[in-house]
């Protein structure tokens, strides 16, 4: 008797929409519920603190993204360029600043709040502090910063941590306190702390899967996917907890049947090219950049973007047990707070432990943050793996940043390149 | 004889290479035709074969103890006939554009002067082909135009639309006639171009008709093709017979000169930094992504602003007694500073000395960005034709990198075409030997 296979659909993917527009209603009706609204980033967020306070977040970053992937962002720019910013600011910052001023419409259609508070949480990118500076005078919000020491030496130190845990305590929680009213509740955060954990072991498995050949997932764009309830509003909840898990499953059921990831043209047949990107994708045509990797068999088998909101994957989990150091060690531990050595390191460990046949770097026009010494990136992991590296150049949101006929050309040529250097190497072996 | 093709489909030129069996080049065939990137290839490949052909005829020749004079007669000769050929189709075209309603009116009178125009182009037609006839290119349209325009501005009169009419019917026709497919090959052309050239010849007559037919004969079997530059995608190729344009110009450089370690092209819309390894395998590279800046077209606009020829630019140049700084690496801003320069009294060639070495500043951070710049260093694309931007070449790598020796073929614009013919017959190769291995 023969059992056919069971329909497979991708819930985890229905599931991490319903999750990602529930957030966004929930926040476009925190006037009506009463509920506070806090904006903050991504790297270093504190979800689960802000959820001790029934605080909804507000992330500027995400904002802009959803515009460049909605088309909105090139008018979002003008808008902001028209009212005096350079074309050279970050185009986050822009977008951000041009949604305001367009009515701030989410993604779902509906009219998001102006923020209750700023709260800054500094990791790495000084553009940070300056956007909400800008917002502050804007919005005419308060505005409290969480400052993140840099980890310049390579290594988070006792007193670092010591200080962030410090700032916590003087001067965030007894903000959030003032803002809502609501008395901080140590406990509380234990428990959606220990749900951060579930959560983290399970996407830490998805991104471990991509070690089989051929990958289940794709790493980069549809890691871009896997990261949106963790790096959002839902580390530290039940619905983030039950997304990981059937997340996990599926991926790995896929590996189970030895297939590959889902691109948006469908299953990846052939899987010719294992990656490790470095940088932010182009949001505004992410498809389209999507399709340059797909349709060539170039699959990411990892990226260090989709680790800007945490870095699991090297053994940091939440630890309930110390809730406010081990927020500390979060904030230290973002892909942004690294140093340019650390991130030589972690790409050489993903092209290595990953079996990456090269990496490829997205330079983007935006961030100095992360394009700042790209290029010795890219020479030292060429040295240090052997690999091949690659180098593109766009942006994050401003869609006058893609050139699509040279990206791909670029792209193409950069595989072509990785192809004739295994097959020498092939040669040379055999 | 089995043969393998390149073909780069460019943004201002098409370039095709046939190579032998043994993978050496045999013949290089270009086009400037845009409209249509299969016709431009279809031509380039056509014009290659046509010149594999005349190669194969001199060696016949030569063997047969014929004197080289006589194949260079027929080659022009045989110019002469795919020219009128052409022209041929150019009257048709024009002339059924005439038929067009819109010229209800004036056709009578119109009609009689395109008589006038084709007879006079008929009677210039030999001129072009005359031994150091004095051509500014050897393309069609170009010739075609000029000639066209002298006959119109003779015949054309006040009435009936005048020159204006003439010139929109050409314009047209033109267009038609690249996009029409018109018999160019050998076999089809060499009858009438023999005939003309053995009616004047004095002696080998015998031999230059023996070694005519034995290049007919020859049958120049196209294993495989290859295609790559920026019209790739429209190539009717199989994907893996495409190849990017950086994988070819580094191939095609390395087999121009085998100890190229750095490659710089700078080609009409971009501008390639590459490295290569001892067998010419690409080891990285870097372009331009986001802006055009710097680029063989960053030229071409100044050329225009100062009303000067493409091929006048860098001579004028090189009479610079002083380099005049341009700031700006933008087309459009170096337009305006140049005009303000111009305002302020410095000379034409200083400021166009500044010029040349704007755009290989812009080259030089590529350089710089790919890795710098190795010892052998060969530069390619058109602007490799220019001879000050080859001297601000080579003075700002002799600063930046010291001495290196700097390669420039005078074939430099079909290295592209070269590897991609290169490809396939290594493709080929390697597959013939699988094959070997199976069996």
């Amino acid at each position: 008797m023969t059992t056919a296979a069971p329909v497979r659909k991708d819930r985890a993917m229905e599931l991490q929409k319903e999750l990602i527009a529930s957030y966004f209603t929930r926040l476009s009706r925190a006037p009506q519920t009463g509920a506070k609204t806090v904006a903050t980033f991504v790297p270093g967020n504190l979800s689960e603190l802000l959820q001790c306070f029934d605080a909804v977040p507000v992330l500027p970053e995400i904002n802009a993204l959803q515009s460049g992937m909605r088309k909105l962002s090139g008018n979002y720019i003008s808008e902001a360029e028209r009212r005096g910013h350079s074309e050279d600011v970050c185009t986050y910052v822009k977008c951000d600043l041009g949604m305001f001023d367009a009515g701030n419409v989410g993604p779902t259609g509906e009219k998001l709040p102006v923020p209750d508070l700023l709260l800054l949480s500094y990791t790495g990118c000084f553009t940070f502090m300056k956007w909400f500076e800008l917002l502050r005078e804007k919005l005419d919000r308060p505005s409290v910063m969480l400052h993140v020491p840099y980890q310049g030496q390579g290594k988070a130190t006792p007193e670092m941590r010591r200080y962030i845990v410090e700032q916590l305590e003087r001067v965030v929680i007894p903000e959030l306190e003032k803002l809502t009213g609501v008395k901080f509740d140590v406990d509380r955060l234990r428990e959606k702390l220990a749900l951060s954990v579930k959560a983290e072991d399970d996407l830490v498995a998805v991104w471990e899967s991509a070690k089989n050949r051929p990958s289940p997932i794709d790493g980069y764009f549809g890691g871009v996917y896997y990261i949106g309830p963790i790096f959002t509003a839902f580390r530290g909840t039940q619905e983030g907890c039950d997304y990981y898990s059937v997340l996990r499953e599926e991926t790995m059921q896929r590996v189970r049947e030895g297939r590959g990831p889902v691109t948006p043209d469908g299953e990846m047949s052939e899987e010719k090219f294992r990656l490790v990107v470095e940088g932010p994708p182009n949001w505004t045509h992410f498809r389209e950049f999507w399709k340059m990797f797909s349709d060539e068999g170039a699959v990411a088998v990892a990226s260090t973007y989709t680790k800007v909101g945490g870095l699991y994957d090297r053994g940091f989990r939440h630890d309930p047990k110390d809730p406010l150091g081990t927020l500390a060690d979060y904030c230290l531990g973002c892909y942004t707070n690294h140093s340019l050595p650390d991130r030589v390191d972690l790409i050489s460990k993903y092209v290595e432990e990953y079996e990456a046949d090269g990496f490829l770097i997205n330079s983007v026009k935006s961030c100095a943050s992360f394009s700042a010494g790209q290029l010795l990136i890219l020479r030292e992991v060429e040295k240090r793996t052997g690999r091949t590296g690659g180098f593109i150049e766009s942006d994050l949101v401003d869609p006058r940043y893609f050139s699509a006929a040279n990206i791909k050309n670029r792209i193409e040529s950069y595989l072509q390149m990785v192809d004739q250097k295994r097959a020498a190497a092939a040669g040379a072996a055999s | 004889m089995r043969c393998f093709t390149g073909v780069d489909l460019g943004s201002t030129t098409s370039k095709a290479v046939v190579l032998d069996e043994r993978g050496e080049t045999i013949g290089r065939g270009i086009t400037n035709s845009r409209s249509n990137y299969e016709m431009a290839s279809q031509v380039a490949r056509t014009e290659a074969f046509v010149n594999a052909k005349f190669t194969l005829f001199r060696r016949a020749l030569s063997a047969r103890g014929g004197s080289l004079g006589l194949a260079e007669a027929l080659e022009r000769s045989f110019r002469q006939e795919q020219y009128l050929a052409q022209l041929r189709l150019l009257e048709r075209c024009a002339r059924s554009e005439l038929d067009g309603a819109r010229y209800d009116a004036v056709r009578a009178g119109a009609s009689k002067r395109l008589d006038a125009v084709f007879a006079g182009m008929h009677e210039d037609a030999p001129l072009w082909f005359l031994p150091g006839a004095n051509r500014k290119s050897d393309f069609f349209r170009d010739l075609a135009g000029t000639s066209w325009q002298v006959r119109a501005e003779r015949v054309a009169g006040p009435g009936d639309g005048g020159i204006a009419l003439l010139m929109a019917l050409y314009d047209k026709a033109i267009l038609r006639v690249e996009n029409e497919a018109v018999e160019l090959g050998f076999d089809a052309n060499i009858d009438p171009a023999l005939d003309r050239v053995l009616a004047s010849a004095s002696s080998d007559r015998d031999a230059c008709r023996a070694a005519a037919e034995e290049a007919r004969a020859t049958v120049l079997e196209d294993v495989r093709s290859v295609g790559t530059g920026y019209g790739r995608a429209r190539l009717p190729f199989p994907k893996d017979r495409i190849r990017s344009e950086i994988l070819c110009h580094g191939l095609g450089a390395h087999a121009m000169f085998p100890a190229t370690r750095t490659v710089l092209d700078i080609g009409g819309q971009d501008t390639k930094a590459i490295q290569v390894d001892p067998e010419g395998i690409v080891s990285s590279f870097q372009m331009n992504d986001r802006c055009a800046a710097g680029c063989g077209r960053y030229l071409g606009y100044i050329a225009d602003e100062m009303n000067l020829g493409l091929h006048e630019l860098g001579p004028l140049a090189q009479r610079a007694t002083r380099t005049v700084r341009i700031s700006s690496t933008c087309t459009v801003f170096a337009g305006a500073e140049l005009r303000e320069r111009l305002t302020l009294g410095e000379k034409r060639e200083d400021i166009l000395s500044g010029l040349h070495r704007s755009i290989i500043l812009r080259a030089m951070s590529l350089l710089a960005r790919s890795g710098g710049v190795a010892d052998e260093f060969t530069f390619t694309g058109g602007v490799a034709n220019n001879p000050a931007a080859v001297e601000a070449l080579r003075g700002l790598v002799r600063e930046n990198y010291g001495e290196r020796i700097l390669n420039i073929s005078p074939n430099s614009i079909y290295t592209g075409a070269l590897g991609a013919a290169l490809f396939a017959f290594r493709d080929t190769a390697r597959e013939d030997a699988l094959a070997k291995e199976a069996a």
